[in-house]
């Protein structure tokens, strides 16, 4: 061989090695190397303290308490983690072992797929701990998840904005909701701040108008069944218009993010420019996290969503939903421990003392110190029903369309009839 | 050719190959597979429903209006921004006082990261943002506005930000371009007493064709993908004000990668289609032109 003809081979080796290094670099590893070690990996979806770090915390003594087995765990941004990360994850079978999960509609769709461990009687004493709060994660009467953190949403709002707006007690009905609105507007601020760039806070508005108009042996039936027949789903559209037209929410509010920045309705709320926002239990947080020294406000209050009289509604039905821990069917069987660790008196009980949430664990709950979280988890118990967020509960295909037709119900683009037509819609391409 | 030079060849080519094949050609004919089914991105291929997923896309109104909004976005580029590149870079490419500075002002934007660029405009924009205060503080309070929350303008304030952003990279084709003019050709349009405004209509904007024609293309599939800078500021809203069609593959793809996948076929096809006629009619002479050089 010449010496170009040597190179020429030399460069062509180089590079199929690098293509075939690149290619196999992609091939999932295993969970046990070779040194007898077994690898744990966790994705939660705290990227923050005090819970991101407690989440550490958890997997180093899981680790001391269990020699030989090591805990990877890694905190990933809410949506990408359920949106993208996981489900991708699970499709290329090279999944975590124990991962978030969302109960109602992506719990079963991951079971059906068969990516998800039966964990009913592996573990049945935790389960039974949790009582009736595990029941959004079960599948055809399997458990296939477990919660941490569980509650409800409400109205988060300034108790001095209220106070100088000469509210004195917090609203209870949709016609003290919206005096209370007008006394706001009347000092300068808006009462009420929504999302709505993003859909889904503007989306949480009629599904509360919804629990108000649908008898709630409707929403049983109706939800598993996508039967979307009742007249309570339009009559939920009018009741979010009607309320759309007293003008509640901020200017521009169908550009507003829910959760991002000075002008997120989270935000508004922070800086005082907002009174008031709908929200689930995880916002004190999130508002503490938009002030500018980064802590939970003094000032902030929560109450349950009004009641609107003259209709079908119990109005002692709340809204939630929480997020749990699944399992990956080929995941060592010692994950199974680690989630019962989580799930533990002890650590349920750090959970609740972070004020991140409120803990699963009935042991665990007097130990949640945050004036708001307690409220919330007073209203969960006072709860008759607790209504999963009814897109989670639809499954992830109903979100954006339901979510949109919301937006465009208050932007006066759309009506009533046509949510529930996005509904159907969506059901009938199911 | 021998059969050594065919064992080259497919030596050579065989890593570049494996990888486009892998990387683009197999992940598009997946998305066309995917396409036909009902499917939910977890369990197996099953429910195969023919072209329901193309006839839902193309039916509903959302996704026709992104269609729409796309066009809107190729047209206006095409009608303002193509102008307006020729004009700054005409100018710019005379001796004048400041002229560097002027430079780095426009092309600075498209330096920027499109998050960046988005995240900023938003928060000015916003109702309680800085160009609100402006307006207020010099006494056009009457115009302030929430310009991304109001579906009547969204797409255009939408339109303005993009210009904003892109206006730099088409006045750097275009200078490059301009350098292409042949100086003997507009010193002889001096001497002959034309006017500088006839020597640019008649001698460089001519000259320039080629460039223009391959800003028009780039600027062409650009707003048929146009993605980013939407998704940061209004996610495709005020109720669809500003969807695209990408914008709307992720939102309605979500859950139904089978149905997204439909929406992307839709989008690549445009864009192939365009694309092709694009070459074969817009920018064949400039192909040609090439061709005669070569002989």
């Amino acid at each position: 061989m010449n010496k170009a003809r040597v190179i020429r081979v030399g460069a062509v080796a180089a590079a199929s090695a690098l293509t075939i290094g690149g290619l196999t670099a992609c091939a999932p590893g295993g969970d046990t190397p070779s040194d007898g070690t077994t690898t744990i990996t966790w994705w939660h979806n705290a990227t923050t303290d005090p819970q991101k770090g407690l989440w550490e915390d958890v997997a180093a003594e899981f680790e001391k308490a269990h020699p030989g087995v090591k805990v990877e765990v890694t905190g990933y941004q809410n949506e990408d983690l359920q949106r993208t990360l996981i489900p991708n994850a699970l499709a290329s079978g090279d999944a975590p072992d124990l991962f978030m999960v969302w109960p109602g509609g992506e719990v079963r769709a991951q079971a059906e797929a068969g990516y998800l461990k039966d964990l009913t009687d592996v573990a049945s004493d935790t389960i039974d701990a949790l009582g009736g709060v595990a029941n959004p994660w079960k599948v055809d009467g399997k458990q296939y998840a477990l919660p941490y953190t569980f509650g409800i949403e409400g109205m988060w709002y300034n108790k001095d904005l209220y106070a100088q707006a000469g509210i004195d007690a917090v609203p209870e009905t949709l016609p003290e909701l919206e005096d209370a609105n007008e006394k706001l507007r009347a000092i300068g601020v808006a009462p009420i701040a929504v999302g709505a760039g993003d859909l889904w806070p503007a989306g949480h508005w009629w599904y509360q108008f919804a629990l108000a108009a649908c008898s709630t042996e409707t929403l049983q039936t109706a939800i598993p069944a996508l039967d979307f027949s009742d007249p309570c789903w339009v009559e939920a559209g009018d009741l979010l218009k009607d309320f759309v037209a007293t003008n509640p929410f901020q200017d521009g509010f169908l550009a507003s993010s829910g959760q991002q920045g000075a002008d997120s309705s989270a935000g508004l709320v922070a800086n005082g420019k907002a009174a008031a926002e709908l929200m689930g239990h995880w916002n004190a947080g999130q508002i503490g996290s938009l002030t500018p020294d980064a802590t939970v406000p003094s000032w902030l209050g929560w109450y349950p969503f009004v009641s609107v009289p003259g209709t079908a509604g119990d109005p002692d039905i709340a809204m939630g939903g929480g997020d749990g821990f699944g399992i990956y069917k080929d995941a060592p069987d010692v994950t199974v421990d680690l989630l019962k660790y989580i799930l533990s008196d002890d650590v349920q009980k750090r959970f609740a003392e972070t004020g991140a949430g409120i803990p699963t664990n009935p042991a665990a709950i007097d130990s949640v110190s945050d004036p708001s979280l307690k409220l919330i988890a007073e209203g969960l118990a006072n709860a008759s029903f607790v209504q999963l967020w009814l897109d989670s509960d639809l499954g992830p295909t109903f979100g954006n369309p339901l979510n949109q037709a919301v937006v465009n119900l208050m932007a006066g683009t759309g009506t009533p009839e046509d949510i529930v037509k996005a509904l159907e819609d969506t059901a009938a391409a199911l | 050719m021998d059969k050594r030079k065919w064992l080259e060849i497919g030596l050579f080519l065989g890593p570049a190959v494996i990888i486009f094949v892998g990387f683009v050609i197999l992940p598009v004919a997946l998305a066309a597979v995917y396409s036909f089914f009902n499917w939910n991105g977890l369990g197996p291929l099953e429910k195969f429903i023919g072209i329901d997923n193309y006839t839902r896309a193309l039916s509903d109104p959302l996704f026709l209006r992104s269609i729409g909004n796309n066009f809107t976005i190729i047209i206006a580029s095409l009608l303002v921004q193509g102008p307006l590149a020729i004009i700054v870079a005409l100018l710019l490419n005379r001796k004048m006082r400041g002229r560097t500075i002027v430079r780095a002002a426009i092309f600075v934007p498209y330096v920027l990261a499109e998050v960046i660029a988005g995240l900023s405009w938003k928060l000015l924009l916003s109702p309680q943002g800085g160009v609100n205060a402006v307006l207020e503080a010099i006494g056009l309070g009457g115009l302030t506005q929430p310009w991304l929350a109001n579906p009547a303008i969204a797409l255009w304030v939408m339109f303005f930000i993009l210009t904003w952003k892109y206006l730099g990279f088409a006045v750097l084709l275009m200078l490059a371009g301009l350098q292409g003019v042949p100086e003997e050709l507009t010193e002889a349009a001096a001497i002959d007493g034309a006017s500088w405004w006839k020597t640019q209509w008649y001698i460089t904007i001519p000259l320039l064709g080629p460039t223009i024609r391959i800003w028009a293309f780039l600027s062409i599939i650009g707003s048929l993908q146009l993605f980013d800078m939407v998704w940061v500021t209004t996610r495709g809203g005020p109720v669809g004000a500003t969807s695209t069609m990408a914008t709307y593959m992720i939102q309605y793809g979500q859950g139904q990668p089978g149905y997204g996948s439909a929406v992307a076929v839709i989008l690549f096809l445009i864009s192939l289609v365009i694309a092709l006629l694009y070459q074969r009619h817009a920018l064949r002479r400039d192909l040609g032109a090439e061709n005669v050089e070569e002989r």
